[in-house]
């Protein structure tokens, strides 16, 4: 059988290949070429080595080792908070009581809205709530920082809580119940029974909010800009703005790319470890 | 006794959380509600008084939704968004789709590699190939809303070979085989057993990548010809760049356009949306 379709392969891999190669493979090898290179388009590059990389660290207009340490710190946090907040929610849902599809679905809702129009959404909110203060959220950067948290959560402790359900209700029942019965107490059954037999979510949501944490560019352009004087910029958005908000940078924005996708990389190396580790020992 | 006191406390208790989980839904919603009476204030009222219902000395009528419209060219921007994502998504799940079962069936060096590639792409972030990207696509002539499926093609298989892969290599091959004695072709095959089978993992990949393709900002405006195209979130956030200040009642009924379309499909296609999240989460 595998014969007779391999003679196909024109059909159904050459098209999606294809396309590969335009949207994913040349950018991503002339990128990486790119960084080492001096250019302000494709074609007029010229090999400078490391100097792109250079130029990146030492920046100080707009501080990239500050971007960098930024963005740790909030998607760290944003990780924490999120997944807390979306397993409580689920822990209470599966309990079955009145409404709890009804909640489901408001708390889900708002992951369906884009990224630009949560954060002018919530600039409105935030700006007034600060009025009343005399504040703005562009009054320092932690303001910008506690603001793009708050939006987070909002969008994303729903998707959280609908993995966290899955897997919640998969557990067997017999289980809980046998705990129960050995005069576990709830938090016990928590700690012990669901917290372990729900670790491939927790590994999976842990990923998915921490690199969504490290991705994020829709919410800060929309909601600071990276304002005040780029102090609220996060690593995409630090990036952006050094490929096309100055002139002769494109080669160290090249370079920041190059030091963001490692980081991302190697975050999901991690994990992938992570989740081989535990199917190994059950 | 005992145990009829615990029943109790938990229906007591039960009662209690519909309670307060009533409370704070309502809250969640907030802003969204919050959003649509702010679109018929006038726009100095907005930041003055963002809390408040829209009485009669701010009522602003349609004005801000006629201004939006006007300046963002609205109903247009939809219509893009709209032709974007449905012939990505379109192409999307029909050459991945074919592609993942090829590399399923077929296991040599190449298709391990070709399966490797998808998943590494997964996870790079857009930056690292925004400029090249965008640069490729422009002297490729991939620049318009007919071409850039393409592009959201390219960038986007990843996620789904990965999730038509992870479904086919549970799925037994013994129905193949026994249409390929019968005489059929392996194109036969795919349309005509493999397809059918798939139905739910196309549904819940064609959500994952609608959602993502419907909302995204960054590569359409940095791909589309954007003075003749924009899609909804560029025509969003151009309402600030093109004009210097924002104008934040304009700004208000443009956010509530946006986001109408949004909620109607997710209430009609809720369950589909949820257990495709599910399926996306268990590949992922």
């Amino acid at each position: 059988m595998t014969n007779t379709i391999k003679r196909y392969w024109p059909v159904f891999v050459l098209p999606t290949m294809l396309a590969f190669a335009i949207g994913f493979l040349i950018p991503f090898v002339s990128g990486l070429y790119l960084s080492f290179c001096d250019f302000t388009t494709v074609s007029n590059a010229t090999f400078v080595g490391f100097s792109n990389y250079v130029k990146a660290f030492t920046d100080t207009s707009s501080d990239f080792l500050h971007a960098l340490w930024f963005t740790t710190a909030f998607a760290g946090l944003s990780t924490v908070l999120i997944n807390l907040f979306g397993l409580a929610i689920a822990l209470l849902l599966v309990r079955g009581f009145k409404g709890t599809n009804i909640f489901r679905t408001v708390f889900f809702l708002p992951n369906m809205i884009g990224g630009i129009v949560l954060g002018w959404l919530w600039q409105v909110i935030l700006n007034g709530v600060l009025a009343n203060y005399g504040r703005t959220l562009v009054y320092n950067e932690w303001y910008g920082f506690w603001g793009l948290m708050i939006v987070m959560l909002w969008q994303q402790a729903g998707y959280m809580m609908i993995i966290y359900i899955s897997g919640l209700t998969s557990i067997p029942g017999e289980l809980i119940e046998a705990a129960e019965m050995d005069g576990a107490n709830s938090w016990q059954v928590l700690t012990r029974v669901k917290l372990p037999m729900i670790m491939p979510s927790i590994t999976i949501c842990t990923f998915l909010t921490l690199t969504n944490g490290f991705k994020l560019f829709d919410q800060n352009l929309a909601l600071t800009n990276g304002m005040p004087s780029s102090q609220s910029e996060l690593l995409a958005l630090n990036i952006y703005n050094t490929f096309y908000g100055r002139t002769g940078w494109a080669g160290a924005g090249q370079a920041k790319a190059v030091v963001f996708c490692i980081i991302v990389v190697a975050i999901a190396l991690i994990q992938l470890r992570a989740t081989r580790t535990k199917e190994v020992q059950q | 006794m005992a145990k009829n006191g615990l029943k109790k406390k938990t229906r007591v208790a039960n009662h209690i959380l519909t309670v307060v989980f009533s409370l704070v839904s309502i809250l969640y919603l907030y802003p969204l509600v919050m959003m649509v009476f702010n679109s018929f204030k006038k726009k100095a009222f907005i930041s003055r008084a963002p809390f408040a219902l829209p009485t009669d000395k701010m009522f602003a009528g349609l004005s801000n939704y006629e201004l939006g419209i006007s300046r963002t060219n609205f109903w247009g921007s939809m219509v893009w968004s709209v032709v974007i994502t449905v012939l990505s998504v379109f192409l999307i799940l029909l050459c991945t789709s074919m592609c993942a079962w090829f590399i399923s069936r077929v296991v040599n060096g190449w298709t391990k590699t070709v399966y490797l590639l998808c998943i590494f792409s997964m996870v790079v972030p857009f930056q690292m190939v925004m400029f090249t990207l965008s640069k490729l696509a422009n002297t490729v002539q991939l620049n318009t809303p007919w071409t850039i499926p393409i592009v959201y093609l390219g960038f986007g298989a990843g996620l789904a070979v990965f999730m038509f892969t992870g479904y086919m290599r549970s799925c037994p091959i013994a129905i193949e085989e026994s249409a390929m004695i019968d005489g059929c072709t392996p194109l036969g095959i795919f349309f005509k057993v493999v397809l059918p089978i798939l139905q739910p993992t196309y549904v819940s990949t064609g959500i994952l990548e609608a959602m993502w393709i419907w909302n995204d900002y960054l590569l359409p405006y940095l791909v589309l010809d954007i003075k003749k195209y924009k899609t909804i979130p560029i025509a969003v956030q151009y309402l600030k760049g093109g004009y210097g200040s924002v104008d934040m009642g304009a700004m208000m009924a443009m956010l509530t356009l946006a986001i109408l379309p949004i909620v109607v499909f997710y209430l009609a296609c809720q369950k589909y949306i949820v257990s495709g999240v599910m399926a996306g989460a268990v590949k992922g």
